[in-house]
């Protein structure tokens, strides 16, 4: 039952925001929640929570993705409180923010907490219509037309996965008697799945969640959402939404690995994962906007999630050390980017100078957190790719010499826009430290200390978790 | 014997019989009276009875258009059962000979008009080959739909072929090369909407501007032959859609003139209430009708594979 | 019935090569929305009569079928064509003559993969897998080369009826699944209040802001 209280609590008190007319209850009741619901994904640690039907049911890698995000979003709740204050004047749709906000938690919530593949499809496409109103909160032209090339996109590959969906009960239907479409049952019937049709539901699934995911070539939304979206909206996609795309190839990567079609699978992970790496390096050198520089770097790193688990073995325990690792960073990411937002009024890189003078906190953390993303030691992410890279390198040596030389292109590229925002020159000498309200710093601060000790210890019950995820996919 | 008297009996006289039931419909549906149902006989009477008139700059190609246009559509005629029994003519491939006598004798008309060195009728002479060549893929392909199932390329063994009995369940193939069938008789027989056969402005002319400079006799066997035609298209929609091949002589011949009777009064009944396409719009139309029609075909093949 | 089946497929596919073939806006919302009538009549042509109460199950989802694919999501469109001032004319990126002709290819295509994925219990109509996978196809086809946002929700409604056809493999077996399918459906709807919002805000965009200020003390 702590499962089904787990996805109608944010549901249910989401209703209750609608209901509310005050910004600062609103907002008691968003960090409330978020608490609330950290608190109970917390206690699973402890207590692995039983299974409602077979509806709804956890597992390590369920855990690991609903933890992850239950984690960013009480930050994203932190970060909201000073981003919507500062923005209360603008031209959003602020009475709105908090309610959309909830319910985009509860659908990730029980993508995450379902291991029914229908009801996780439900599942994503209520994301996309929890999520699409948030990046339509600046009521500017630009938000609508992201909003609306991210409905559109994502729509379409949602309606591929259902098809893929389908496709999946077409392959049980082959048993009898026919399984229901629960992970479970569907491993359980393993090899008697009809292989052509499961092929075909993971090409679909892979392309489908894909596209959510923001894999390569179908990431076009991705840039454009991100940028619009307010900074914590823009966290939330990035490192959380993402991983439940993620998580929704990966069942169906689970049931082919069962089928005996994982050669397959992870052949075409690999491809579309290193087709994400070389588009989003080409595009991260001489992007001039700092937002969709992040957010083609989440492509980036989503590239690298999928080439792990495509190489397989070890690599596969790196991937979801990466996935954990670029959430963390990428969420820290996208707050500071909201700070220089703010203070600058602009998202061009070019016009943001001396950040490191004018907010020293965002400044200065922004320098280690580009540091900790492009994969430099001592922080996690180097510790995850750097896992990858060495079974890449073990499967293929080009292949290995291919992913380090994209890695090193997309840090430059960001190193070269990044840097020069923090450390150069104000352009107008005479600006003295602006004030940085606590919660506007606090949750980047948290998230990037978290990366930095992943950097140099992993903490014995998540390399637990993080081993029996990878083992579910056949690490 | 008995049979091919009765076919080349109806061949022969039926076909101008056909195009005054489509002008009586259309004067009904204009609330006129119209000219009479036997109009066309004695039109061709009195062109028969005049004498031609030739251009000097003119040659053999002129003359032999009107003649060679008849006599392929009457050989054509002699391939397509339009009784019960066999066609006269009839031969396994017999399909192939029908498409080619058809264009063999478009090819001449249009060689004809070209003859007269007229830049009108050489205007109408590339529409109709533009407009043909479009149709000639529909053509094709509806008769494919005919033989595939049958496995038979002859007209008459392929339409003796249609599973009657098991009509619902293979309808929806021969509903489509009926209904390509349909859209290439009304562009091959220059009908509304593809072309207009009273329309008299050379700029919208296709057919009509074409034989503009033909005369007397000759244009005897044009209209004449066009309305042959008309019947020999008509004879294989009527035998797709009615079992006339199934039935009696006399009761096969009386279906099939039923039948041609009523598709006269289904074209007169579409060109009043039809516009005429825009003439950039005309192989935007045939062209659907060949996608129909591959649609139709693929059909087909998908059962013949499961 | 499945002669009926059939029959009604075959309709949905050449309506799917129509929208690609007109250049008039409403008469492709008019085709789409009698497409959306005809698959509301699938179910109930497929249904095994075995109890009172799984014919109830498919007269409720032909009926919801009906009313949201060819009634309420064509009337929202037609509405907001209306209202919102949208030229009535397709605007394709490519000629029309090209998208059938292509539209063509895919339907041979989607003939191809159907006759290639054999499916392991036989499918209740012939033509039931490749005029799915046809419908999506053309589906696809409309929502990359029309330049309208109203066109690719057509587009969009096409891709889903396709899926909608395909489901009916699965009604036997997994009822519950095949109906989330008409979730997609509320998308839909989502888009088209998107697409009203969005010509709504170009027709501000359009009136100096200076004449919104005068509502003031």
């Amino acid at each position: 039952m702590l499962l089904a209280l787990v996805i109608f609590l944010p549901a249910l008190l989401g209703a209750l925001a609608w209901l509310m007319r005050d910004l600062r209850q609103q907002l008691w009741l968003l960090v409330g929640t978020a608490s609330a619901h950290l608190a109970l994904t917390a206690s699973f640690w402890l207590f692995r929570p039983s299974s409602v039907g077979f509806f709804l049911s956890l597992d390590a890698l369920g855990l690991l993705f609903l933890s992850l995000m239950s984690a960013l979003f009480l930050a994203a709740s932190i970060y909201s409180v000073s981003y919507l204050r500062a923005h209360a004047e603008d031209d959003v749709a602020i009475d709105r923010y908090v309610p959309f906000l909830l319910w985009f938690l509860a659908a990730m919530t029980l993508v995450t907490v379902t291991q029914h593949l229908a009801l996780m499809w439900a599942a994503v496409e209520a994301t996309t219509l929890a999520s699409a109103p948030l990046i339509y909160f600046h009521r500017r032209r630009a938000a609508l037309e992201a909003a609306w090339k991210y409905l559109l996109i994502c729509s379409v590959g949602i309606a591929l996965a259902l098809l893929g969906t389908f496709f999946l009960g077409i392959a049980a239907s082959a048993v009898e008697p026919t399984p229901p479409l629960v992970l479970g049952a569907l491993a359980a019937s393993g090899k008697s799945l009809a292989l052509p049709w499961l092929k075909a539901a993971f090409v679909l699934a892979i392309v489908g969640y894909g596209t959510k995911m923001g894999l390569a070539p179908l990431h076009t939304w991705l840039p454009d959402a991100h940028s619009q979206a307010p900074s914590p909206v823009s966290a939330l996609l990035s490192g959380a939404l993402l991983n439940c795309a993620l998580l929704g190839i990966l069942r169906f990567y689970q049931v082919c690995t069962a089928a005996g079609a994982d050669a397959f699978a992870r052949t075409l992970l690999l491809t579309l994962g290193f087709v994400s790496l070389g588009v989003a390096a080409a595009l991260i050198v001489g992007q001039r906007d700092y937002k969709r520089l992040l957010a083609y770097s989440s492509v980036e790193n989503m590239g690298i999630i999928a080439a792990g688990i495509g190489v397989g073995g070890a690599a596969t325990f790196g991937a979801m050390l990466h996935a954990v690792n670029h959430s963390l960073t990428k969420a820290g990411l996208f707050f500071l980017a909201g700070n220089l937002l703010q203070t600058y009024g602009t998202t061009r890189a070019a016009e943001v100078r001396g950040a490191a003078r004018r907010l020293p906190m965002t400044g200065a953390l922004l320098v280690l957190a580009m540091l900790a993303i492009g994969g430099s030691p001592p922080f996690g992410p180097f510790v995850s790719e750097y896992l990858i890279f060495v079974k890449a390198f073990e499967a293929n040596g080009w292949l290995g010499g291919l992913f380090a030389a994209l890695l090193a292109i997309a840090f430059l590229g960001m190193a070269g826009v990044l840097l020069p925002m923090a450390q150069g020159k104000p352009a107008d000498d005479g600006q003295k430290p602006e004030r940085e309200p606590l919660s506007s710093i606090a949750p980047s601060l948290a998230l990037l200390a978290a990366v930095l000790v992943l950097g140099v210890w992993i903490p014995p019950f998540l390399s637990d978790l993080l081993k029996q995820a990878a083992g579910l996919l056949g690490g | 014997m008995i049979e091919t008297l009765l076919h080349v009996a109806l061949l022969l006289a039926l076909p101008p019989l056909s195009l005054g039931v489509i002008n009586k419909v259309k004067a009904f549906f204009a609330g006129r009276n119209g000219p009479p149902l036997l109009q066309v006989y004695f039109d061709l009477w009195k062109l028969l009875r005049k004498g031609a008139v030739y251009s000097r700059t003119t040659s053999w190609v002129f003359r032999a258009g009107p003649i060679i246009g008849l006599a392929t559509t009457l050989a054509a005629g002699l391939l397509v059962p339009l009784t019960g029994a066999a066609a006269p003519l009839a031969f396994g491939g017999d399909v192939i000979a029908f498409a080619y006598l058809l264009g063999l004798g478009r090819f001449f008309t249009m060689a004809a008009a070209l003859d007269t060195g007229s830049s009108f009728e050489g205007m109408g002479a590339s529409r109709e080959a533009t407009f043909s060549s479009l149709a000639e893929p529909a053509l094709f392909l509806a008769l494919a739909i005919v033989c595939i199932p049958a496995g038979a390329f002859s007209l008459t063994e392929a339409l003796r072929a249609l599973p009657w009995a098991d009509w619902g369940a293979a309808r929806p193939v021969y509903f489509i090369a009926a209904a390509t069938l349909f859209v290439v008789l009304l562009a091959e027989c220059s009908r509304i909407p593809v072309d207009d056969p009273n329309t008299h402005l050379e700029l919208t002319m296709v057919h009509e501007v074409m034989v503009l400079d033909h005369s007397g006799p000759d244009l005897a066997f044009i209209v004449y032959g066009g309305a042959v035609k008309l019947f020999v298209f008509g004879a294989l929609l009527v035998q797709l859609l009615v079992p006339v091949s199934t039935l009696d002589l006399l009761p096969g011949a009386a279906a099939m003139v039923g039948g041609q009777l009523a598709l006269a009064a289904l074209v007169g009944g579409v060109e009043s209430v039809m516009a005429r396409l825009r003439l950039v719009r005309v192989p935007q139309f045939l062209i659907g009708a060949s996608v129909i029609a591959t649609i139709g075909v693929a059909i087909l093949l998908y059962r013949g594979h499961a | 019935m499945t002669a009926y089946a059939d029959l009604i497929l075959l309709a949905v596919l050449l309506l799917g090569v129509y929208v690609l073939a007109t250049s008039r806006l409403g008469a492709a919302i008019r085709a789409v929305a009698v497409q959306g009538g005809l698959l509301a009549l699938l179910p109930i042509t497929l249904a095994a009569r075995t109890s009172w109460d799984a014919l109830l199950h498919v007269g409720l989802l032909s009926l919801g079928t009906l009313l949201l694919k060819a009634v309420i999501i064509p009337g929202l469109l037609l509405r907001t064509m209306r209202t919102a001032n949208v030229r009535r004319e397709v605007e394709p990126f490519i000629s029309l003559h090209t998208s059938v002709l292509i539209g063509a290819v895919m339907v041979g295509v989607a003939f191809w993969m159907g006759s290639v994925l054999t499916l392991p219990r036989p499918a209740p109509a012939t033509l039931l897998v490749p005029v799915a996978l046809a419908t999506l196809l053309l589906g696809f086809l409309v929502i990359v080369s029309r330049r309208k946002a109203i066109t690719q929700v057509l587009g969009y409604l096409m891709l889903e009826n396709g899926i909608y056809v395909f489901g009916q493999c699965l009604a036997r077996d997994m009822p519950f699944v095949v109906e989330l399918g008409i979730l997609l459906d509320v998308l839909v709807g989502v888009f088209v209040m998107g697409i009203a919002i969005h010509h709504i805000s170009r027709e501000f965009d359009n009136i100096d802001t200076d004449e919104l200020s005068t509502l003031r003390d």
